[in-house]
């Protein structure tokens, strides 16, 4: 290992590899690990029939009694591991994002990506009816959910260029798309019968109630394809957060690379809406969380992942446990603690414009 | 430290750092005895320009000698940033062609021309918190891959780019904490360290007070003298297009009314056509190159 020769960037090489080694971003993944495999093991002990932490932790290690593995693998895991999937899901959307858009509010749950795959799986669940229970439901919802996001995402796309994409106008027809993809989804719970509208409502609040391996499942597989896809990509969203003239100059495809990006973003979204509902301002303000806390210029991929993932389980926990017997979605938990910080962004984002 | 300061930077992709400086960079390119100032590096040929409906320019030629400094100069709104992100690939012609050694741009991958042409737009814009070794560090982007983001060259490339534009003590730094020249010799770094032959630079002097402006020229001087950089730039000031460049290219409406050494460019009837301005063209005082002196009607002294 040769010395530094550039102050901040010391290398980190192994073969054809090389990269920079940055101390605080390892060590901000190390704790975020730490804090989700905590709240995960919280998360699982809590119930009718309480389990220590320690006796959690042995289950998922391969220990602890029959009726404590039933418990713990059988009927909580899933449910938590449904939370930090999704949640790391919508985080990592909204790190590419906001990165491409180079504007902190271009999250996929501001500009109505969520949303769009919302109104999809709600109309799959309205119009298809009881009939769509169990392995459809299973299957149909996702596909749904995903072609809605990525029509969403490619109407927007479309609405917002102009010789380019700014990330402002983008913001701007996104937050339009999502004033109009919601007024879609209250029209369909009105004109639908009232168990679909019921069941609808619960999932549109973003919830992880009795959520089993076969929402597990799905979510798990969209993140072992899409996340090395986003950390080869990442490559090329940083020649992308400079003006797009600078990125072309260092032989950047933009557009190519930005609509691979997109994709990937959109389809973490969609898969993440479908196991659990739109759940908001995760993918919000999870990656601004990581950034600040990697200290970087945009929001870093891997630590976007755990920090969101951490969020949602330490939501469940709340909603879970906040308000003694009344189980909350988890969504209405991520909303209390998301909505003052979009408002900090809109008045710094409004004060910027002035200036 | 290991730094060389004699080893050029514009070597060409993984080439020794210690090849030649006038190492030929253009693989298809027969060989020649022609000397390297001769070559054409890059060429507009019959190219139209325009945004939409819009033409801009019409039926240019152009022709960038190798090791030369051009500037290209003229009215606002007259073309010469147009000509120049055409040059640099960020605009398609509607109509002819842009070629880099011989090569159409068009055609040749993006990545590959990166290698031999850099560019410097007009007000860059970089993320927030950005620190200045970590922009210069992007200016290896077109060697580099996903896997190897930091290799050995790259890392001696980014330290003499550094060191060379004298801002290695703020490689740490915040680039939004800079001063505007500051900032701007962090971009020319990073287009050193992008290791081009060519350099293509809209403006590097907007929004600089003079003696930046001056750093800034003085900066690419010595990028074209001791690097052996063959530089294109959009210039407003004509006095220091004239002082620095070794070949001026006037534009009005899309058109180029002249173009040459700056003592033949630059004269009282082009100043008229071009400007509209009436002016008297003396020798500097400093370099002996053109220097335009506008005649206007307030505060002339009469003798």
């Amino acid at each position: 290992m040769t010395s530094t020769l550039v102050p901040g960037r010391t290398p980190l090489r192994r073969g054809p590899f090389s990269g920079v080694w940055r101390p605080r971003n390892v060590t901000v993944l190390v704790a975020a690990a730490v804090v989700l495999v905590l709240a995960l093991a919280v998360n699982i002990g809590r119930g009718e029939f309480p389990i220590s932490i320690p006796e959690v932790l042995a289950v998922l290690v391969g220990g602890g009694d029959a009726g404590q593995q039933f418990i713990v693998l059988e009927l909580r895991l899933p449910r938590s591991l449904t939370g930090a999937l999704v949640g790391g899901a919508l985080a990592v959307s909204g790190a590419i994002m906001q990165s491409i858009a180079r504007n902190p509010l271009a999250s996929p749950d501001i500009i109505g990506i969520t949303w769009g795959a919302s109104a999809a799986a709600v109309t799959l669940i309205v119009l298809g009816g009881s009939g769509l229970v169990g392995g459809l439901a299973a299957v149909g919802l996702p596909i749904a959910a995903l072609v809605g996001g990525l029509v969403t995402a490619v109407l927007i796309y479309t609405l917002a260029w102009r010789k380019g994409i700014q990330g402002f106008r983008l913001v701007l027809v996104g937050i339009g798309v999502n004033a109009m993809l919601a007024a879609l989804v209250n029209w369909l719970l009105i004109i639908a019968q009232v168990y679909e509208a019921a069941r609808a409502q619960v999932w549109l609040n973003g919830s992880l109630n009795a959520r089993g391996w076969e929402h597990v499942v799905p979510v798990g597989i969209a993140l072992l394809v899409l996340v090395p896809a986003a950390l080869v990509l990442a490559f090329v969203m940083g020649a992308l957060q400079y003006g797009d003239d600078t990125a072309k100059g260092l032989g950047v495809r933009v557009n190519t690379a930005r609509s691979l990006l997109l994709l990937v973003a959109v389809g973490l979204a969609a898969v993440a809406t479908a196991g659990a509902g739109p759940i908001t301002f995760v993918a919000l303000v999870a990656p601004q969380i990581a950034q600040r806390l990697v200290g970087s210029s945009r929001p870093p991929i891997g630590a976007s992942l755990l920090v969101g993932a951490a969020l949602t389980v330490v939501s469940d926990i709340i909603a879970r446990t906040a308000f003694g017997s009344v189980e909350l979605p988890v969504g209405v938990v991520t909303a209390v603690l998301g909505a003052p910080y979009l408002l900090y962004l809109l008045i710094r984002q409004g004060r910027e414009a002035r200036a | 430290m290991t730094t060389r300061p004699d080893a050029p930077l514009d070597a060409p992709l993984d080439a020794p750092l210690d090849a030649p400086l006038d190492a030929p960079v253009d693989l298809d390119a027969p060989a020649t005895d022609e000397a390297p100032a001769a070559r054409v590096r890059l060429a507009a040929e019959g190219v139209r320009l325009g945004y939409g409906a819009r033409t801009i320019v019409e039926d240019l030629d152009l022709e960038i000698l190798h090791g030369t400094v051009t500037a290209v100069i003229g009215p606002n709104g007259c073309g010469k940033s147009t000509l120049l992100r055409a040059l640099g690939r960020l605009l398609a012609p509607t109509a002819g062609h842009v070629l880099l050694d011989g090569r159409r741009i068009d055609r040749t991958p993006t990545k590959e021309v990166a290698t031999v042409l850099g560019l410097l737009p007009q007000a860059p814009t970089a993320p927030e918190g950005l620190t200045v070794g970590d922009l210069v560090a992007r200016g290896r982007h077109p060697h580099q891959a996903w896997y190897r983001q930091w290799s050995g060259d790259d890392e001696a490339a980014v330290a003499e780019a550094l060191a060379w534009t004298g801002i290695a003590d703020l490689a740490e730094r915040p680039l939004d904490e800079l001063s505007g020249g500051q900032r701007q010799r962090a971009w020319i770094s990073m287009a050193l360290a992008q290791g081009t032959e060519l350099l293509l630079l809209d403006e590097p002097t907007t929004f600089l007070d003079l003696s930046h402006q001056v750093e800034v020229l003085e900066l690419v001087d010595r990028l074209h003298s001791e690097r052996g950089r063959t530089v294109v730039m959009v210039l407003h000031d004509l006095n220091l297009a004239a002082r620095y460049a070794d070949r001026l290219v006037a534009m009005k409406d899309g058109r180029i009314m002249a173009q040459g050494a700056p003592a033949d460019v630059l004269t009282e009837p082009l100043l008229r056509e071009v400007f509209g301005l009436e002016a008297k063209v003396v020798p500097d005082p400093v370099a002996g190159t053109p220097m335009v002196v506008p005649i206007g009607t307030a505060r002339a002294s009469r003798p």
